[in-house]
């Protein structure tokens, strides 16, 4: 594929997977690795965890590894193109639903909408984390880290960056 | 974090808040926000919108971000856009995206030039493997608290709706535009009949 038909690619993949992240971007998680290993087959399944895992150790809101996404497709044009298709359309719809719920604040229908929106964004995300736990844990001990994680997130109050320095420690000394 | 320092009373009600910020003010307070925002934003926009700057009220932030919860795209990009325009209308969108999403694009994007450079490397790929099976961990801590009140409230048809899209995301893997058009219409229709006969 030429860069132009690749660029495009990614903005209209983002694009429309901006105005499906019912939830949040988490929600999209499969569809991102859906196209980006199984349908465009940009990269494989653990460059996808790889970049799951950098995206959360960075600073900034988590919808970041689309720009990893598109960073390893098509370099730094990849990366802002990627970036802003992801952004951009569900950011304008919100500025206008915004504004048009600032003039009529006693319609019904957005509580409807809300409350049939919840069932599917839950659905969502467990589908992501269905789908990151068959990409990420291979492995017993993969496993083991991971359940340990999520119980020590329920049940105290620890900063999750330990978790994740933890994690990157114990990967580190080979127990993955 | 729990006891915010606003005035229980305010003197009037147009008043609670403090000034109006500028262009400049909005990318800043974004920017810095998004820094220091690791494993999510949200904390810290509410500590500084409302408690360092008090630009809005808990309700009012309350409000706003249940807005940009259920509206597509990731949540705390709408937020800042609902909240810049707010104050600035489209300028201000465009000041409080760029603060809250350009300076973290600056640096994912040089780590993502690190990891093309050194990805293969055997040590740096145990390194994020670790990484990622603790982060795959947390993720799943957010979705148990998120399921909690769901569960709480036995209700059948959104349990089932929640389960037929996990499995046709998640399992099957379906794609998500022909899943979403067939789910969102569904539940509208099935909220919208339970909510009536709740009237009637």
């Amino acid at each position: 594929m030429n860069p132009t038909s690749t660029l495009l690619t990614i903005a209209w993949t983002f694009g429309l997977m901006s105005l499906l992240a019912i939830g949040g971007a988490n929600s999209t998680i499969p569809e991102m690795h859906r196209v980006a290993v199984e349908a465009q087959h940009w990269m494989s399944d653990s460059q996808f965890s790889d970049m799951f895992a950098i995206a959360q150790l960075s600073p900034g809101p988590n919808v970041l590894i689309v720009t990893l996404i598109g960073f390893h497709v098509a370099g730094v044009a990849g990366a802002l193109v990627a970036t802003f298709a992801m952004c951009g359309p569900s950011a304008m719809c919100a500025y206008f639903v915004s504004n048009l719920l600032r003039r009529s604040s006693h319609a019904s229908w957005p509580a409807i909408f809300q409350a049939a929106l919840v069932p599917i964004s839950i659905g969502l995300m467990c589908a992501s984390g269905f789908v990151l736990t068959l990409t990420s844990d291979r492995t017993w001990a993969a496993a083991a880290i991971t359940i340990t994680a999520a119980v020590l997130a329920l049940v105290t109050r620890l900063n999750p960056i330990w978790m994740l320095i933890a994690g990157g420690l114990l990967g580190f000394a080979g127990v993955v | 974090m729990s006891s915010d320092s606003l005035p229980v009373a305010s003197p009037t009600p147009d008043a609670q808040t403090s000034q109006q910020p500028g262009l400049f003010e909005l990318f800043f307070a974004f920017a810095k926000m998004s820094l220091a925002g690791f494993g999510g934003v949200l904390v810290w926009a509410r500590r500084a919108i409302v408690e360092q700057h008090r630009w809005m009220t808990p309700e009012e932030f309350n409000e706003a971000f249940a807005l940009c919860h259920f509206l597509p795209g990731p949540n705390i990009v709408n937020l800042s856009v609902v909240f810049g325009g707010r104050f600035r209308g489209i300028p201000g969108s465009i000041a409080a995206f760029l603060g809250l999403v350009g300076p973290p694009v600056v640096i994912v994007t040089i780590l993502a030039a690190v990891y093309a450079r050194y990805g293969q490397i055997p040590a740096l790929q145990r390194t994020l493997m670790g990484v990622s099976c603790a982060a795959i961990g947390l993720f799943l801590a957010v979705i148990g608290r998120m399921m909690v009140p769901l569960l709480k409230k036995r209700d059948p048809v959104t349990l089932i709706l929640l389960v037929a899209v996990f499995i046709a995301i998640g399992v099957v893997r379906l794609p998500l535009v022909p899943v979403l058009l067939i789910a969102i219409p569904v539940s509208i229709f099935v909220t919208f009949l339970v909510r009536r006969r709740a009237v009637s």
